[in-house]
């Protein structure tokens, strides 16, 4: 629902702050681990999960969140499997929203229209497909919207002024402002340069602004929190929890959104 | 039909789709690069000048025209159709690879790109970068799969020689795909003054339709020798398909002739049935992988599925998405060859004709021979022999229980 997303956003922006958007891969390493670590997170201070769905070609993914897909695979996960973690958390847990992202050929096997249905049946709120830019996104779009479902576009450092206002006008919930032309888990190519880029995208769009690819310390979080509405971190988490375990990756997002969290000051 | 250009040049439509089929799904980085190369490449074509430097290229450095010719103790054997060959093997390099690689790296020149990524299987597409990299003086990345690397060492020899990088990719099953995979990475973390020039019909729009274009003078060729041999047009074509380029630039020219039959081969690998296969449109659905809509091999979950071929040019779970839209208008006939009929046929040409076939074409053969049969005596077929065995000469040795020395080349 667009709605948990509007006021996840609302309520940071109230308090001078903005939005720590954390990334899992669903199923990485098994569904037990991976549903508790879901749960967890929003006590952990993380205000939107963007819920990896794997993909055997993850064209835009660097190898952490590759190999990552390649154990949720193998330990069983589907869409199906994804959408009932999805399901399991809400349970619990009703305002924290909760945005799929993956790539369109799984979608697309099972039905846009299907999918559709069933992922506002289990809860979720929206999801971020990343080979399907606007061109070729209407059909999953228009199943989104009868739901109320945000497709929340991508903008890039390549997404020039005449294609801006197209990418996005047809995006709903948020613009995820992907801050470097690269995969994820790739390094930030300037540090500090996010400014502009945010201004950018802020005169063309009303939505909140998000940023992602290549945060990864708390350090760099509370840099880009300085001008975004909110701040993705994917890999650095994905990492974490595979080499030292849920415990360990509860404790760096903590402090990473500790460093989101930090007020403006206007 | 008197006029081939109007209804082969209609698709794509301007979205790149060839009917239900194509498309561009790509991360919204590479969007504003696709349109770029897009509009570069329409300017290109209209432009004489570099259809002139292309065709200068073509003649002198690739040696085209290729030859069309009788294989004359083959049809013999078979006692059916007269089978030809259209021998693309000949071209500088040894395969049909080199016609795509001189179009889109004089395109690159044209765009000002200097460092050129490719994705490679066999190696061939590779080694027709790497080369004419070398010939125009430009950095060249050459993305395989560590797999491939193994099965296909002259070739990536051959690259380094020629001054390029080849970069072993171990990710998901280390073949094809996986080069794709990583060449397409590469292209979003440099998309400033990278060109990536993909080896087949597939990838997103302006590729399928690009690729064509370049390998259709396969085809134009073919068609002109073939009536001035035998004064009238082939009953069939066939060619053999990994993602669908040597087949699509044979048969562009011929699809507005309705009377030539036009026949794909993939690959079968241990035989549809057992699962062990690349053959898309024979046992895949339709999907979305590298950056179009096409069939697919792909599980009940919509993840790809491995392919299996003992040939590394086919081994890919995809097609050319105008591979796929002329299956289901029923222009085209999709068929498939296993691993060993593709040896068999392998040795059996080397034995009549003197030609050592490359493992791709080896998987027309087969079907090559039925239809010859089917056709009789009256019948005309062009089979495209793509390119030369020379890279294959370890696997088939290895396929056949012999050993010889790996050290050495070719
Ligand atoms: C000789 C040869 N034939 C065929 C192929 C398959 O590609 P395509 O189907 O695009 O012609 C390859 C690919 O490497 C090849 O080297």
């Amino acid at each position: 629902m667009t709605h948990r997303i509007d006021q996840t956003f609302a309520a940071r922006k109230a308090k001078g702050q903005a939005a720590f958007v954390a990334y899992m891969m669903a199923g990485d390493p098994d569904r037990t681990v991976s549903q508790a670590f879901l749960n967890a997170l929003p006590e952990a201070g993380v205000d939107i999960i963007e819920l990896g769905m794997p993909f055997t070609d993850p064209m835009a993914d660097g190898p952490v969140i590759e190999n990552a897909g390649i154990r949720a695979r193998e330990s069983g996960t589907t869409l199906t499997s994804i959408l009932e973690m999805a399901a399991e958390f809400r349970k619990t847990n009703d305002t924290t929203p909760i945005i799929v992202m993956g790539y369109a050929n799984p979608l697309h096997h099972m039905g846009y229209a299907k999918f559709t249905a069933a992922a506002k049946a289990a809860g979720v709120d929206g999801a971020i497909i990343v080979d399907l830019p606007p061109e070729e996104d209407s059909e999953l779009r228009t199943a989104f919207e009868t739901h109320d479902l945000a497709l929340i576009r991508l903008a890039t450092p390549t997404t020039d002024a005449e294609r801006l206002p197209k990418v996005v006008a047809g995006t709903k919930g948020f613009v995820y402002y992907v801050s470097m032309t690269g995969i994820t888990g790739a390094s930030f190519a300037q540090a500090g340069s996010v400014t502009e880029q945010v201004t950018r995208v802020r005169a063309a769009s009303n939505l909140p602004v998000v940023v992602g690819f290549g945060v990864k310390t708390p350090e760099r979080a509370r840099e880009v929190a300085k001008d975004a509405d909110g701040v993705v971190v994917g890999t650095a988490i994905v990492k974490t929890l595979h080499e030292d375990g849920p415990d360990a990756a509860l404790a760096l997002i903590r402090t990473l959104a500790e460093a989101v969290h930090t007020p403006r000051g206007g | 039909m008197d006029n081939p250009t109007e209804t082969n040049t209609a698709f794509p439509d301007e979205n790149g789709r060839f009917g239900e089929f194509g498309g561009r799904y790509v991360a919204e980085t590479l969007m504003p690069p696709i349109l770029e190369l897009e509009k570069a490449y329409e300017e290109a074509k209209a432009d004489p000048t570099f259809q002139e430097e292309l065709d200068y290229f073509l003649t002198h450095y690739v040696g085209r025209p290729s030859p069309l010719y009788f294989a004359e103790r083959l049809t013999e054997d078979t006692g059916g159709a007269k089978i030809y060959f259209k021998r693309d093997e000949l071209n500088h390099t040894g395969a049909h690879k080199i016609n795509n690689c001189m179009g889109q790296l004089l395109l690159a020149k044209r765009m000002g790109k200097k460092r050129i990524i490719a994705e490679t299987g066999a190696g061939q597409h590779g080694v027709a970068t790497a080369t004419v990299a070398a010939r125009l003086g430009m950095e060249c990345i050459v993305y395989m799969g560590a797999v491939d690397i193994v099965r296909q060492k002259p070739n990536v020899f051959r690259m380094r020689l020629l001054g390029a990088e080849v970069r072993a990719v171990h990710s998901g099953t280390a073949t094809l795909k996986d080069a794709m995979n990583e060449a397409l990475r590469d292209w979003v973390t440099n998309v400033g003054d990278t060109f990536y020039c993909i080896g087949t019909v597939a990838g997103p729009h302006p590729y399928p339709a690009m690729v064509r274009d370049f390998q259709a003078v396969i085809g134009r060729e073919a068609k002109q020798q073939i009536l001035e041999a035998e004064g009238r047009l082939p009953d069939a074509a066939v060619a053999c398909i990994g993602g669908g380029s040597n087949a699509m630039g044979l048969f562009h020219e011929f699809v507005p002739h309705k009377e030539v039959r036009l026949i794909g081969v993939e690959a079968a690998g241990k035989g549809v049935k057992s699962g062990l296969h690349a053959a898309s449109l024979t046992g895949g659905t339709p999907g979305i992988l590298h950056g179009n809509r096409t069939y697919l091999l792909q599980d009940e979950h919509g993840q790809i599925a491995d392919a299996h071929s003992i040939s590394a040019g086919l081994d890919y779970p995809g097609i050319g998405p105008e591979h796929s839209y002329l299956h289901d208008i029923g222009r085209a006939e999709y068929v498939s060859a296993t691993d060993d009929e593709a040896l068999h046929w392998f040795q059996t040409c080397a034995r009549l004709e003197g030609i050592l076939p490359a493992l791709e074409p080896s998987h027309a053969l087969p079907r090559t021979v039925d239809l010859a049969k089917e056709l009789g005596k009256d019948g005309l077929i062009i089979m495209n022999m793509c390119g030369r065995g020379d890279k294959d000469v370890f696997t088939i040795a290895d396929a056949l229980g012999e050993h010889i020395s790996e050290g050495t080349e070719g």
